[in-house]
């Protein structure tokens, strides 16, 4: 982790190993960043759900739960955009093959909600590689 | 395991919960919420239940997908659900999810209540 000075970006690269503890961490860090760069309730909303969509959606669907793997994660904070990526060590995944979770016969079934969201609340989300890597970018929009 | 973090109170018929956490996001804190609804919902066929958000800020889509679950067993066992007190950032959740038209949501516990009389 290093900081370079309250309005210079911020390069963050952390590795979680236990979901529970590990993601509030993040959390905190991103939160704290967020805040100094002037980003408004809105935004610090959306991010803050946006990563725990990212960060679970590794521990849970990625690596499974299984110990001994972990999820790496690494951000770049700036006054204008806020970049994450986040990597899990499971097989990768096709974001294609979730089903719409707005379809009406799909209402009722109680996950495929977390792509949704981030892709709603994010300027930009692309699966990578295999697609055990995800980049998420936040733009600011000026008022 | 520890307390689900929610509260549990009967009146003239309606059993409303409410939060007492402001953000329903921890997997495991999640999981307990899931598992006490379910208690409360078996518990008690036909069981007409209010759930307050009053207080929540933050909510993931492991929630969601609690809620999801918790309104599938109400409906199975005859009972009613209810929404109350949503924040408008999380309602936006539910309206982007389209779970606004699954669920009955109102503005206040009061309207809630009354939709069950």
């Amino acid at each position: 982790m290093a900081s370079q000075g309250p309005c210079e970006p911020l390069k963050l690269e952390i590795t979680l190993h236990e979901m529970r503890g590990d993601v509030e961490k993040v959390q905190q860090v991103v939160s704290a960043a967020l805040q100094e760069r002037g980003y408004d309730a809105d935004a610090m909303f959306a991010i803050r759900l946006c990563l725990e969509e990212a960060l679970v959606n590794g521990f849970r669907h990625g690596n499974r739960f299984q110990p001994g793997l972990v999820v790496r994660f690494w951000a770049t904070i700036s006054e204008d955009e806020a970049t994450f990526e986040v990597e899990d060590e499971g097989e990768g995944f096709d974001p294609a093959g979730v089903p719409d979770p707005t379809a009406e016969e799909n209402l009722e079934i109680p996950s495929g909600r977390g792509v949704m969201l981030m892709r709603a609340y994010m300027s930009e989300v692309e699966y990578l590689g295999a697609g055990n890597r995800m980049r998420m970018v936040f733009r600011r929009t000026k008022a | 395991m520890s307390q689900a973090p929610i509260k549990i109170a009967t009146d003239g018929g309606v059993t409303t919960v409410s939060f007492t956490e402001r953000s329903i996001i921890d997997e495991v804190m999640i999981q307990q919420i899931g598992e006490a609804l379910l208690k409360l919902v078996d518990s008690q066929p036909g069981l007409k239940m209010v759930l307050s958000f009053e207080g929540v800020d933050h909510m993931s889509s492991a929630a969601l997908g609690v809620l999801i679950t918790v309104n599938g067993r109400v409906k199975a066992r005859n009972g009613q659900l209810r929404l109350c007190n949503i924040a408008k950032p999380i309602f936006e959740i539910f309206k982007i999810t389209k779970l606004d038209k699954l669920f009955q949501t109102f503005g206040t516990e009061e309207q809630a209540v009354k939709s069950l009389a």
